[in-house]
């Protein structure tokens, strides 16, 4: 029997933890993904879980590094500016390997900024964020659907490549309500956690010894040489993409996430009035999707949807190589000055009539 | 002793639990005496099936090599964080210990500490003192003696610009989720024995599920201090013991 329930983005997250046997949580307030570590608290526990409320965004991290390296499903959430304070842990996660799933529920910034919804960490998650060149594998979802699955296949995705994946909502996603199928996903099996701590009697005797540095466990270049293989054998694997009516399209939209949505209803509106415009919506933003942007580039104009200023313009442009002119509408085209504006449809199709 | 038992009590040796690997200490520090001790109470305990070390940076870092105990290092003052972690992973049924030195404990994870005390976590920290940055040639650490000299207070600390001593042991026995905090020397042979109780109260009181435990170490360090061995070590008698007293600030059995 197929079991569906009305929820939303920031808890679907939750839901989408449970179906993937997550039961550590770790987090800190911040707005706007309170409901999603609320939701943790009064699940968990019911369920023998773990909830901790940790003091800082940077204690969170480490508290997930922990739990991670002990060979447990762990996670946490958090908004942007909270992002930020957990680049240092990130960092360390990196170099340890270790498979740990993050939310990033994006609000307005730099800065402080606003509480309410914005894209504008595309740059700090798809380019590292903290020190030393690491790579983090990056989830956008655009529906309540979607953070359901997403958490599923972060918590997959992390443990077949011991590396941190990323879920990176925003504000939109995040409070909207919509209709979910709970599922379980399929995946392929998975290595045993055999280098998880757990106390030499666990294991037969063994010691393990996790590190965040390469001074102790290998010669530098070795550990240069394993991160690096990983980060082109994801790149090589789990790009993954949406293709909407871009097949006899001579316009492209890219965009991700609440902007995808926004931007699929253009193409729909665009489509019946004649005009032949499609969106690719990439759904790994790392790893991006260069060569399916790449591919549609001949004779063909893009505009990048993305709620802030130009971040991911970056890699379009990057793409396409020069071959095509690329365009942005941000933040700037907004409905309204202040926090609680959005980009409408009918705004990017203004702006299509007026590229096309 | 009676003569059957000669030659089969052990009276001098390495602790089964810390590996025999060369010495990367500085001469005369006292960070390789404390990790034997570390490993002489764990093997003592019979805990080592289940107890999982968590370094920080610096010279700790160094400790994990010497330990056939899981063990993890972490960033710099978050492994209280980091220990909170893997407790939780296996639902509190390991034991969990930090090991930290003054910079990582007393300067940037002090916010972390507190907190993990503050949660009642039940994990025990050891905390390396030797009033500097060792690691790092020797800087002010918050644990710097007044007048002391180093790198970044080069004609000694003066509080007025560098403020004062902290007493971290005193000062974490004040928060109630504390069980158990002491300060220890291992500069003489009868500290030595007084901190290896210690170090087995701390641990026992994890075990009971008391709660937080700390044991602070007067730690000599004398590469980065410009002091020969002997030099260092009479420092912990004059200058280090009358300003960190050493002894029990707190031993409870119960909190809750």
């Amino acid at each position: 029997m197929i079991k569906r329930i009305l929820t939303t983005g920031n808890e679907a997250i939750g839901h989408g933890a449970i179906y993937a046997g997550c039961r550590h949580f770790f987090g800190y307030p911040i707005t706007p993904q309170n409901q999603c570590t609320e939701f943790f608290a009064r699940e968990f526990p019911k369920m023998g879980g773990v909830f901790v409320q940790s003091e800082s965004e940077t204690a969170s991290i480490n508290m997930v590094y922990g739990a991670a390296a002990a060979g447990v499903r762990a996670m946490t959430s958090t908004a942007s500016v909270g992002f930020s304070l957990m680049q240092e842990g990130i960092s360390h996660i990196a170099m340890a390997e270790l498979p740990c799933v993050v939310v990033n529920v994006q609000r307005g910034g730099p800065g402080m900024g606003t509480t309410q919804t914005a894209q504008m960490d595309y740059l700090q998650v798809t380019k590292g964020g903290g020190h030393g060149g690491y790579r983090n594998i990056v989830l956008a979802p655009a529906s309540v659907q979607e953070c359901f699955d997403f958490i599923q296949l972060a918590f997959y995705l992390a443990d077949k490549y011991r590396n941190l994946v990323l879920a990176l909502s925003d504000g939109i996603i995040a409070e909207m309500a919509e209709s979910i199928e709970l599922r379980t996903l399929e995946f392929d099996p998975l290595p045993e956690k055999d280098w998880a701590l757990k106390g030499k009697a666990h294991k037969g005797g063994r010691r393990d010894f996790i590190s965040c540095s390469n001074l102790l466990t290998r010669p530098t270049r070795d550990g240069l040489k394993v991160l690096g293989d990983k980060f082109h054998e994801i790149e090589a694997n789990e790009v993954r993409y949406e293709n909407y009516m871009t097949e006899d399209a001579n316009f492209i939209l890219v965009a991700y996430g609440s902007s995808a949505r926004i931007s699929k209803e253009a193409v729909d509106i665009a489509r019946s009035e004649g005009f032949k415009v499609g969106l690719i919506r990439p759904i790994t933003l790392w790893p991006f999707p260069y060569k399916p942007i790449r591919d549609l580039t001949h004779g063909k104009k893009f505009l990048v949807v993305e709620d802030g200023l130009e971040q991911m313009i970056e890699d379009v442009r990057c793409a396409t190589e020069g071959k095509s002119e690329v365009y942005f509408l941000g933040g700037t085209a907004r409905h309204l000055p202040g926090p609680g504006g959005m980009i409408f449809p009918d705004r990017v199709i203004e702006e299509v009539k007026k590229l096309i | 002793m009676k003569e059957e038992e000669r030659g089969k009590i052990k009276v001098y040796g390495r602790p089964r639990l810390k590996k025999a690997l060369p010495l990367m200490y500085c001469p005369g520090c006292h960070y390789g005496i404390i990790t034997s001790l570390i490993a002489e109470v764990i093997e003592e305990m019979g805990i080592e099936g289940d107890t999982i070390g968590v370094s920080s940076v610096g010279c700790t870092f160094i400790t994990t090599q010497y330990f056939d105990l899981d063990f993890i290092d972490s960033a710099h003052g978050r492994s209280p964080a980091v220990a909170t972690g893997i407790k939780h992973a296996h639902f509190g049924k390991p034991i969990v210990f930090t090991i930290q030195g003054d910079g990582d404990l007393a300067a940037i994870g002090m916010g972390c500490i507190i907190n993990a005390i503050n949660r009642f976590e039940k994990i025990t920290t050891i905390f390396l003192n030797n009033a500097n940055y060792g690691t790092t040639g020797g800087q002010l650490a918050p644990t710097t003696l007044l007048g002391q000299k180093t790198t970044t207070t080069p004609d000694g600390r003066d509080p007025k610009t560098a403020g004062f001593p902290i007493h971290i042991a005193e000062f974490l026995s004040n928060l109630k989720g504390v069980a158990y905090s002491a300060r220890c020397a291992v500069n003489t042979p009868a500290n030595y024995n007084r901190a290896k109780k210690a170090l087995k109260n701390a641990f026992q009181k994890q075990i009971d599920g008391v709660g937080y435990s700390i044991v602070e170490f007067l730690s000599a360090c004398p590469g980065s201090w410009k002091l020969t061995a002997s030099e260092a070590m009479k420092r912990i008698a004059e200058d280090m013991i009358p300003e960190y007293p050493l002894g029990e600030f707190k031993n409870v059995e119960r909190i809750i």
